[in-house]
């Protein structure tokens, strides 16, 4: 906790309707954010249970900068996935980080199950429990607007809430924050479900002085944000946000489309960041505590009654690269306000957008190859037709057909109920793929990355930087990213800041607040963060070299011309050598 | 010519916070936004428009003034908003209920009020040029001409 030499955890058991705060002088040593989130989900993390039994942990934490330096404005969460049944781990942008702070706490952990649905309301030391009868069944923005109602502190608050998703144990629920961030991937929404947890409600007023610190602090403060606003550090977030990674990829035969058949779509420039720029955008919003504002708004115009009337059903849909990917053209839907419309419809049902697409995908060749039947799911699914899909979405998040309840647990499960399971492009037990078909770097990054995120690794960006690398310096490169990636999202640094925060800067920022880390130090802190995520994953008895990777990704040539599934092997090989080295 | 704060911008804002944060840093010595004489509000969710409550700078008589029991706000030069004297600020809050729009915080640690002291430390980490200083000449344009204030 900023000056102090403990991290604050905040304890409640919602079995018990029990809390406890606890000043942990140890955790320090794992700095915050994805380190304590880590170490505390290690502790409570229950390995022989199921992943809906009420005595799973789920963890929020941040860290000793958060939202006091720009763009440092991530809360990380940990718990066991349901989505893949092993380490889960997501981060969120929005308000919650600084409502976190200013109520006291540095991290949050969670077990146990309401009896009947509830939300968690946290108001500095104020801990509650309250009736979310009412609550259970509204949508994601339905939820949020009648918490801001009964919890009214506007601009000071956090709420963070699931949808109907989340209530039937979708295994790919999100938790919407704030509206337009979310903890997207790996089911957290289906892990509040199964607590009978609607929302948590923050508000934190505490002050905390500046004191000694105040002229190196504002020095270091006002530097950062020059470098931030003032430099190219971070241009492409302040213009065309991350859709403007449409257009290149597509180019270089590396944006996954109709399922991964193909890694080029024909309608990719309607579906552009540059297209939905200009004639979509709406506005542009930023998390509490980051001038950049790279959360992009569109105006979806959805006309109703007749024609001559001019009426619209108008409404605003955040959008971001891997949604246009996820819903756009992994699913051949090439207009604009179709796509707009489906971003919508996963949004309210509070289903993460990437493994809803890829599991649609997935199911149009299904229903194609004659495995899984329109009747039953009420709706034939063709690649384009995105009013068939949002009434497939619809099914999902209602749960009440038995097929879309098979849906609802992700490709992977799926087709291994249906038949499939080498067109059914998840990695690393049934995540599914983000938007880029870039080489090896990617599809073993993604496969060994300790949450199975493009964001554990970066191996697309490794694919497209270098095309000369061995097997071994691949491998080297995708574990020393991560490791570094560890440090940083201990410290809560919103990764499209990583050019920003540099080694020095990331000192330089950790002195002025009366935290000296050395860069040894800082090595050590990833390596040991990365440690415990391959202890906690062997625990739960992952094994990425007996996982099969689907043959799809082998089929369709990625940028760097089809991938042979031989050397994908060699590589599992070579990090299962580099992993047993590090004596995890 | 004395400036006051205006926010002419606001449409442009992303809500970052910077300028709260600029305000408790630079004015009011605090990490926390709580402690800033602008707060950015939304107004119905982020789905919503972003506002900035800010010290509007009242022309005389400027109510705050008038409420002050000792002399530790005085009507500033140019007959718009006001200066504060902290040393002679006995703390009882009469400022704050005064205000017409409800701007003047509380900073019930140190028993003051906080309120805009017109330097300008917003607008200079606004990364979107939503907020404005403009002298006192200005503001009254301003008000001619668009028939509002800021």
């Amino acid at each position: 906790m900023l000056g102090k030499d403990y991290v604050r955890v905040l304890y409640v058991n919602l079995t018990t309707r029990r809390v406890d705060v606890q000043q942990r002088r140890d955790l320090t040593a794992y700095m915050g954010g994805a380190g304590v989130a880590v170490k505390l989900l290690a502790e409570t993390i229950q390995p022989e249970l199921d992943v809906f039994d009420p005595a799973q942990p789920m963890i929020i934490a941040i860290g000793p900068l958060s939202t006091i330096f720009p763009v440092i404005t991530k809360a990380v969460a940990t718990f066991r996935s349901p989505l893949t049944g092993e380490f889960g781990e997501s981060h969120a942008g929005g308000r919650i980080a600084y409502a976190l702070s200013h109520a006291g706490y540095d991290a949050l952990v969670v077990t146990g199950r309401a009896e009947n649905p509830i939300y968690l309301r946290i108001h500095d030391n104020r801990i509650e429990f309250q009736d979310a009868g009412v609550l259970w069944g509204t949508d994601t923005l339905e939820a949020g607007r009648i918490l801001r109602s009964l919890n009214p502190a506007p601009g000071h608050r956090s709420i963070i809430r699931i949808g109907p998703a989340g209530e039937k144990l979708v295994r790919y629920a999100n938790v919407n924050v704030e509206t337009f961030r979310h903890f997207g991937r790996l089911g957290l929404g289906a892990v509040f479900g199964a607590k009978n947890l609607k929302a948590i409600v923050t508000i934190g007023t505490h002050h905390f002085p500046l004191g000694e610190l105040a002229k190196e602090y504002r020095k270091v403060y006002a530097e950062v944000y020059h470098k931030v606003t003032q430099t190219d550090a971070m241009g492409k977030y302040h213009e065309l946000g991350t859709p403007m990674n449409v257009m290149p990829l597509n180019e270089l035969g590396a944006l996954p489309t109709r399922n991964l058949q193909a890694a080029r779509f024909e309608a990719a420039e309607a579906i552009s960041g540059e297209a939905l720029a200009e004639d979509n955008l709406m506005f542009t919003r930023a998390c509490a505590g980051c001038p950049i504002g790279c959360i992009h708004v569109a105006l979806l115009r959805q006309p109703f009654g007749e024609p001559e009337w001019y009426h619209f059903d108008s409404s605003l849909v955040p959008y971001d690269h891997e949604l246009i990917y996820a819903l756009g053209s992994m699913l051949g839907v090439g207009r604009r306000e179709e796509l707009l419309m489906l971003i919508e419809e996963a949004d309210l049902a509070g289903m993460d957008a990437i493994s809803t697409g890829v599991t649609l995908a997935w199911a149009t060749e299904a229903m194609t190859r004659g495995l899984i039947s329109d009747e039953e799911l009420g709706v034939e699914l063709c690649f384009g037709d995105a009013h068939a899909y949002r009434h497939a979405i619809r099914a999902i998040g209602r749960g009440e057909i038995e097929l879309a309840r098979w849906l609802g647990r992700g490709s992977l499960y799926a087709a291994q109920r249906y038949g499939g399971e080498d067109f059914a492009v998840a990695l690393g037990g049934g995540q599914g793929m983000a938007g880029y078909h870039t080489g090896y770097a990617n599809v073993v990054g993604h496969h060994i990355g300790a949450r199975h995120s493009h964001l554990c690794n970066a191996g697309y960006a490794i694919d497209q930087r270098h095309d000369d690398l061995t097997d071994e310096e691949t491998i080297d490169k995708l574990i020393a990213e991560e490791q570094e990636r560890c440090t940083l999202t201990s410290l809560c640094i919103c990764l499209f800041a990583r050019r920003v925060y540099d080694r020095e800067t990331v000192k330089a920022c950790l002195a002025s607040v009366g935290m000296p880390w050395s860069d040894e130090q800082l090595d050590e802190l990833g390596r040991k963060i990365y440690a415990l995520k391959l202890q906690i994953k062997g625990r739960l008895g992952y094994d990425p070299t007996t996982v099969r990777i689907p043959q799809r990704f082998f089929e369709t040539p990625s940028m760097r011309g089809p991938l042979s599934p031989k050397r994908v092997g060699r590589m599992l090989t070579i990090y299962r050598e580099r992993v047993a080295a590090l004596n995890v | 010519m004395p400036t006051v704060l205006t926010d002419p911008g606001m449409g442009r804002c992303i809500g970052c916070y910077s300028c709260m944060q600029a305000c408790a840093r630079m004015v009011y010595n605090d990490f926390s936004p709580h402690k800033s004489a602008i707060q950015i509000r939304t107004v119905g969710g982020m789905n919503g428009r972003l506002v900035a409550n800010i010290c509007r700078a009242c022309p005389e008589p400027v109510p705050c003034v008038q409420a002050c029991p000792t002399d530790a706000l005085v009507t500033r030069d140019g007959g718009r908003g006001m200066r504060f004297y902290k040393n002679k600020c006995i703390g009882c809050g009469l400022c704050v209920k005064a205000c017409p729009v409800h701007v003047i915080g509380w900073d019930g640690e140190a028993e003051r009020p906080i309120l805009c002291v017109f330097c300008g430390q917003c607008v200079k980490f606004c990364p979107h040029d939503c907020l404005e200083m403009v002298d006192v000449k200005g503001l009254s344009q301003r008000f001619d001409e668009h028939g509002h204030v800021g």
